[in-house]
């Protein structure tokens, strides 16, 4: 078995599946004698928690910083105004305004001003629980509502270390600033869609968004169904990338996965579907 | 004028295609496609593109080779990781485009002044003649920064649309989540239109997304698809919409036209006769009257 391998579960598309796909995941991962770790990196909508359903131990907040203006020390002289990129620090007339959540924690004006009269302050945006479902470790961010950035956020998710020797990553959907802050330098990722016109169009995105990335991956066609399969066969096989699962549609899949059931232990034949994806994930990864 | 912005918290709740939808049924309208990350409404709408430009949305930096002294202040300062370290000596850094935030605190503290940036694009966008009328949509480059603003830029060029042309509606269809695209396809609008789905995650998700629109002040309606799909957490989303006084103007309920319609490039309501049809006609009759 190999050591630390990291899997990233993404889709370009909201909603094709990834929750589904990584927390079934981590149970066929735990059952073949992984010590396997479940991070939810979705920190603008986590569900990972309704499915595993987890025992929480731990919570902390995370912090992004945020400069202070001592209005007492500054000298108006605008230098932090000129090298703030995000216009998250503003000098009107005799006074110098922050504005919070346009700032990225960059530094600039607090190394820049000539008078030291900003410091740096810490300013929450989110929070991390982590805990154990079943065997797996898991670990999610929640964001707070109205804050924009997420990146920091997700970072820090990914830093909570947990000893395991396979994470897998619930990733937001996407394709910008979020989902590469989930996926960067994992070692492999699985990109979930559907067999329909918007699941394939954002799958082709994903796509290249993994080559920029340099990230190896394959595809998980969700919602397989006879009628439209062909799409999506014909679609990877142009983009030359391969199939690794197929997860038949089904009311009661849907139905299961509406009341937070996880499909491994509720629907007959799931749990032979992931214990080969995570087969096939393992050859593809490790090489 | 109404701008409507139909978002959902979760993904894949059926933003797109309800936007598809309405857009058919309402008269005189512009759309905006605010879901820069992963756009899907001309899959459907089939846009005929009239004017394309780029999104010039941050600066990209490099190290120029010839006038680093390898001093190492960059690495030093960068708080994002993006300055890069070779193992060689003296050491080669250089700048990971993917990384890099464009704070320029690299180039502004470098005392060779040997970091160069330039504008860098990030996307293009577009203003084209749909199906049902003018279309505003975008694409972000391929892991870009920026979507916010790429998304206020859309919502702009749509409104100036509907004040030339002098249009009822604007209607917009929005990303997932609650983050930063999110909050700039809501900041300002008429009225948001959240889309749910009776499954747990909908129901969590959903509440992350009216606590949302209620930080910012906006007026919002709820449509539940996939309604009988689980009547008993559809209850609850009732109830939970009551108690936060958000109105329910929609229940579609589970078809699987839905998906053919999406396969045939058409909207939903195109298919006569299918119940998710009756029950999306039946939205926009409520939705209209709530509008205006």
């Amino acid at each position: 078995m190999a050591l630390n391998l990291t899997v990233a579960v993404a889709s370009g598309k909201g909603g094709t599946g990834k929750t589904t796909v990584s927390a079934n995941l981590a149970c066929a991962a735990v059952e073949a004698g992984y010590r396997a770790a479940y991070l939810d990196c979705d920190v603008e909508e986590p569900n990972g928690h309704l499915f595993l359903k987890p025992c929480l131990s731990h919570r902390y907040p995370v912090s992004v910083p945020i400069p202070e203006v001592n209005g007492k020390k500054c000298i108006k002289c605008g230098a932090c105004q000129e090298v703030c990129q995000y216009s998250a620090i503003v000098k009107i007339s005799k006074t110098v305004l922050t504005f919070d959540n346009m700032c990225h924690g960059c530094g600039g004006c607090s190394l820049v001003c000539p008078a030291g009269a900003i410091t740096e302050k810490e300013r929450p945006i989110g929070i991390i629980e982590k805990g154990s479902a079943g065997g797996v470790s898991f670990i999610h961010g929640r964001l707070n509502i109205g804050e924009a950035m997420s990146p920091p956020l997700i970072k820090a998710v990914r830093e909570a270390d947990q000893h395991v020797n396979l994470t897998i990553i619930d990733a937001p959907p996407g394709t910008s600033c979020p989902v590469i802050a989930a996926i960067r330098g994992v070692d492999y990722v699985l990109l979930v869609t559907e067999p329909t016109p918007f699941g394939l169009n954002d799958l082709g995105l994903a796509l290249d968004m993994l080559h920029e990335l340099g990230i190896p991956g394959a595809v998980v066609i969700n919602r397989a169904n006879l009628e439209y399969n062909q799409l999506a066969y014909d679609f990877c096989r142009e983009r030359r990338v391969r199939i690794l699962a197929e997860i038949p549609d089904a009311r009661r899949v849907a139905e299961a996965y509406s009341v937070g059931d996880l499909a491994y232990y509720a629907i007959p034949g799931y749990r032979e579907i992931m214990k080969q994806l995570l087969t096939s994930v393992q050859r593809e990864a490790i090489g | 004028m109404k701008e409507l912005v139909v978002i959902s918290g979760k993904g894949g709740t059926g933003k797109t295609s309800l936007v598809a939808s309405l857009a058919a049924m309402a008269e005189k309208t512009v759309l905006a496609d605010c879901d820069v990350d992963a756009a899907d409404l001309h899959l459907v709408l089939e846009p005929e593109i009239k004017h394309s430009e780029k999104f010039i949305g941050g600066k990209t930096y490099s190290i120029q080779p010839e006038k680093c002294s390898a001093c190492g202040k960059c690495f030093q300062l960068c708080r994002f990781g993006a300055v890069m370290k070779d193992k060689s000596k003296p050491p080669v850094f250089k700048i990971d485009p993917i990384a890099c935030e464009g704070c320029g605190v690299c180039g502004y503290f470098c005392p060779e002044k040997a970091i160069h940036f330039e504008e860098s694009v990030s996307g293009r966008w577009f203003i084209s003649e749909a199906r049902y009328g003018p279309m505003v949509h975008a694409r972000l480059g391929v892991a870009k920064e920026n979507s916010g603003r790429m998304v206020s830029l859309v919502r702009n060029q749509a409104k100036m649309i509907a004040e030339k042309e002098e249009l009822a509606y604007i209607l917009v269809d929005g990303p997932p989540g609650i983050g930063c695209p999110v909050i700039s396809s809501v900041t300002g609008a008429d009225a948001v239109l959240i889309v749910t789905e009776p499954t747990v995650s909908g129901q969590h998700d959903l509440k992350r997304v009216i606590e949302l629109v209620r930080h910012f002040n906006i007026p919002a309606y709820l449509c539940i698809n996939k309604y009988d799909l689980n009547l008993e957490i559809s209850n609850k989303i009732e109830m939970k919409a009551l108690e936060y006084d958000v109105q329910v103007v929609g229940r579609i309920r589970y078809d699987r036209s839905v998906t053919s319609a999406q396969v045939r490039k058409l909207p939903v309501v195109a298919i006569t006769g299918s119940p998710a049809a009756q029950d999306i006609r039946a939205t926009w009759d409520i939705l209209k009257k709530e509008l205006n």
